[in-house]
């Protein structure tokens, strides 16, 4: 079973205290991989938050092809923050050669366009990087969106985070909301795309346990969106739904998990929004998330929300002290993190409910 | 021997023969009296008798005349094997014995007409979903449930649902509201009690499942919907509030239809859905068929009609193309009911199902509200053996094609899709149903299990199978009053009751070890096959 975690917090902290909030939960990592997404970023990427940030593995041929790929469509890098990794240390991480962060400014053209038309050049952008890379082999292509940065890489979580020198707090990358996961996904092969959290136009999840729909999700899926491809794990499952449901039908976010958790017809049935629910159930039973799970997914406003399946089959806990709030799989890597906290206050979201934190830090829940 | 022609059909032509003990026998009458093919009569033999009666041996013979059972040398009086005699003989003196060597198939359309029974496909042996297994296993990530304590959801749409995108949703402060009409839907059991007419089943029978129905749905809290069948309904039924579980059908030949729609006004309720009946899969290209024997006095005051032959064309008359015919069926059936009756299409599976269901998915108007498949194994009533034997489609990789197609095209579900025939063929109808949900279905229908159920002796080895000759003894398929009498309805109706209950255990027995608690429409991945060839065809994996 996995463990996840988030952070979210009024002032800006360093991805170390994730690794922190990950430590004491290491019972649920097998070494293959950490990953995590850092939205509305400070540090070395304060000065351009309304940029695209592309945030990339590669080799050096595949820096080249990205390098002109950009150039060729008019996109202008601005600035870029290229990690030196730890080498000669006998390091458990399959490290690429290069893992580039880097700033762009909008193609001209794009310069008076709406943010609607921005959203859709920098996915389309993202898609064409991706599938340049993967067919020449040469590296591997995250996020492409202003003010968020995707880290992904492969082995022992501890060693990858000396690799890149996350334990040490030097004020280069700092940020106010962080998702995180110490493992790749146990289901298929082990590729970096695989790992969680997964992302697509401001959206970040990650999720803990098992999508036993994950075929007829990804059979409808499909043929919903372009952006919905790599199916890499049954969790970007839940990323796409969540997409679909918010980005695409504009629907409020507490029907997310009518959509993914529907309630059964008869309790359906004795609701005043009966009517509501029975549409939703019925359009889009094939979003229907079934098996044991929890997911954390992050907003493009910043937003932090966690539910679980059903029937409460995984574990999340969630706690913070006014300034900082954290949502973990174990109340340990809480502790770790927020030792002085009222733990009285803690949530533990059941099965129909689900929990949101805003930028004040108010946390939101209801029943589904 | 000239008097015997060797062309004379003799006891030894017919596919059954009667093993007959005399020395056991009593003369009750019973077997004739039970034998509703008059395959069987009492008959005078001279014998020949020796005997001694004094104190030493002195046989002397003479001839005496004895009665015994006699089996009628005649194909219209053919031994069907029922073992209506056996069943009855209270010295297990008679029984009706397979006859290898049968010339039945040569001698029997010695009239010049075809050959006809009722009965399913005799010569498609071995079935598809038996050759799939439930391959999923739930284990330590994903825990299977516990069938007993879980709560499962099983039901299933019964209309046409609307792509998310069209669902006619303004939100108004953190709320979705439903600004305008949607199709109806109607969420039902996704098992359906096929179309068996009031005419091809006695009342007796019909009114057998129709109680089972009532009693699901009202003591068991099971939504199960039974159809009518072509030959419309009891008006007490469609003045009642019990109509909510019925699905009316209209097929060809539109019977029944005058009493349905004369009594439309004085409805109380709804009728569950319409079921437009363009081909069955037991005779894919054939219209129904009642023959005049069993078209009894209510038959024809149910349909209005004379007692004659009453054959339903193989397709609905002046209606030429898909789109426009299902389209001015649909809008005049759904004015009837004023867009609040789902209706849904049912036809044969074959060659061209993934085009008609295509059609259908394309409609502008959003009328389709179920794609009903019908394979080859399905099928009672009365039918041409050659169509029944040598017609039509396994339904399996139509229902799979139907759904992949959806799936290409993104709207999966927006017609359910409704498979049958043959389902419970080999008698585990929960077994088949699960795996029919996992390839695409969202529910399945049945029928001839359910006559099977009520007592009927017919099966695919051709015992029986005398649906069409209104003389089925197990008084199910008659209209001879004397006949239908030996049908006892409640217990019928227990038998499918129990049957139904058993179903539903074992539905949830299926769903719990692959962790689903609600139907797993289209998770082909819970199954597998252990032969290549289907699983390539059916897109599910291959496993040895």
């Amino acid at each position: 079973m996995c463990r996840i975690g988030a952070i979210k917090s009024k002032e800006f902290f360093h991805p170390s205290k994730a690794l922190h909030l990950m430590l004491p939960q290491q019972e649920g990592h097998d070494n293959s991989g950490f990953a995590m997404v850092m939205q509305d970023l400070a540090g070395v990427f304060s000065r351009h938050k309304d940029k695209p940030l592309l945030s990339l593995a590669c080799s050096q041929r595949g820096a080249k092809m990205v390098e002109d790929y950009m150039e060729t469509n008019n996109f202008t890098p601005i600035q870029e923050w290229i990690p030196r990794g730890v080498r000669g240390k006998k390091l458990d991480i399959a490290a690429m050669p290069y893992y580039i962060f880097r700033n762009y400014e909008y193609p001209e053209h794009y310069r008076d366009a709406s943010w609607e038309e921005k959203e859709e050049l920098l996915l389309s952008t993202r898609l064409a990087l991706r599938i340049l890379l993967e067919e020449a082999g040469e590296g591997f292509v995250y996020s492409f969106w202003p003010d968020v940065l995707t880290l992904k890489e492969i082995g022992d979580p501890a060693d990858i985070a000396t690799y890149f020198r996350l334990w040490e707090n030097n004020g280069d990358l700092m940020a106010k909301n962080v998702v995180v996961q110490c493992r790749q996904n146990t289901n298929y092969d082990i590729v970096r795309y695989a790992a969680h959290p997964f992302f697509l136009q401001g959206y970040t999840l990650c999720a803990n346990g098992e999508n036993t729909f994950y075929t007829k999700n990804k059979e409808y899926q499909k043929s919903l969106h372009r952006g919905y491809i790599g199916f890499e794990s049954d969790s970007q499952n839940f990323l796409y739904t969540m997409h679909y449901v918010l980005h695409e039908l504009k629907w409020p976010i507490k029907y997310y998990k009518h959509v993914i958790t529907p309630l059964p017809f008869e309790e359906i049935s004795v609701r005043d929004d009966r009517a509501e629910l029975t549409a939703i159930r019925q359009s889009l039973g094939h979003l229907e998330i079934n098996g044991p799970n929890t997911i954390i997914a992050m907003l493009p406003d910043g937003n932090m929300v966690t539910c679980c399946d059903s029937k409460k089959l995984r574990p999340v806990v969630v706690g913070g002290d006014g300034t900082t709030v954290a949502i973990a799989s174990e109340v340990c890597g809480i502790n770790a993190i927020l030792p002085e906290r009222d733990q009285a206050l803690d949530i533990y979201p059941n099965e129909r409910e689900v929990v949101v934190i805003d930028a004040a830090l108010e946390v939101k829940r209801w029943k589904q | 021997m000239e008097t015997v022609r060797t062309q004379d059909v003799t006891v030894n032509d017919l596919p059954w023969k009667i093993e007959y003990a005399r020395e056991r026998c009593t003369m009750c009458g019973s077997c004739t009296a039970a034998c509703s093919f008059q395959a069987i009569q009492p008959a005078m033999e001279r014998r020949s008798v020796t005997i001694s009666t004094g104190h030493q041996p002195e046989p002397s013979e003479r001839h005496q005349a004895r009665p015994v059972i006699r089996q009628v040398d005649s194909v219209a009086n053919a031994c069907t094997g029922c073992g209506m005699c056996e069943k009855i003989c209270p010295n297990k003196a008679i029984r009706p014995v397979r006859n290898p060597d049968s010339r039945h198939a040569l001698v029997a359309r010695s009239g010049g007409q075809p050959l006809k029974r009722g009965g399913r496909t005799n010569l498609q042996a071995g079935r598809t979903l038996d050759k799939i297994v439930v391959g999923r296993i739930s284990q330590m990530t994903d825990p299977a449930l516990d069938s007993e304590r879980h709560t499962f959801d099983i039901v299933a749409p019964f209309g046409r649902v609307l792509g998310p995108k069209e669902l006619p949703f303004t939100a108004q402060g953190g709320e979705l509201h439903l600004s305008d009409k949607t199709p109806p839907v109607n969420w039902i059991y996704p098992v359906i009690f096929s179309d068996m007419s009031i005419g091809a089943l006695s009342t007796r029978a019909w009114e057998a499942i129709a109680l089972a129905t009532a009693y699901l749905n009202e003591r068991c809290n099971m939504p199960v919907r039974m159809c009518s069948g072509e030959g419309g309904m009891p008006v007490k039924l469609l003045e009642s509030e019990q109509l909510k579980y019925m699905i009316l059908q209209i097929a060809s030949g539109h019977f029944g239809w005058n009493r349905i729609i004369k009594a439309m006004p004085r409805m109380k309720v709804d009728p569950a859905g319409i079921l437009i009946k363009i081909g069955q899969g037991a005779k894919p290209g054939d219209g129904g068929l009642l023959p005049a024997a069993k078209v009894a006095e209510h038959i024809q005051a149910i349909r209005g009609v004379p007692k004659a032959d009453l054959m339903s064309p193989p397709n609905h008359q002046g209606l030429y193309s898909i789109e426009e015919s299902v389209q001015k069926m649909h809008l005049s059936l759904n004015a009837a009911f004023k867009f609040r009756v789902p209706v849904a299409i049912k036809c044969a599976a074959s060659a061209t199902s993934v085009s008609v269901y295509n059609n259908l998915m394309r409609d502008p108007y959003r009328i389709c509200g179920g794609f009903f498949i019908d394979g080859i194994q399905g099928g009672t009533g009365a039918a041409n053996e050659v169509s029944l034997d040598h017609t039509g489609h396994p339904v399996v990789s139509k229902l799979r094609e139907c759904y992949l197609s959806a799936v290409k095209q993104g709207r999966q579900g927006q017609i359910p899709l409704w498979a049958g025939g043959g389902v419970g063929l080999t008698g585990n109808a929960a077994a088949d149903a699960l795996k029919m949900i996992c390839l695409g279905a969202n529910g399945i229908f049945m029928g001839k299990i359910l006559i099977q159920l009520m007592g009927c002796v017919g099966n695919e080895n051709g015992r029986c199978n005398s649906c069409n000759t209104g003389k089925c003894p197990a008084g199910i398929c008659t209209q001879d009053p004397r006949l239908a009498k030996r049908l006892n309805v409640d217990l019928a109706a227990r038998n499918i009751v129990n049957y139904m209950l058993a179903l539903d255990s074992e539905l949830k027995k299926l769903m719990a070890p692959i962790g689903n608690s609600s139907l797993p429409v289209g998770r082909s991945d819970a199954l597998v096959s252990t032969e290549q060839a289907i699983a390539d065809k059916l897109a599910i994996q291959y496993v040895c």
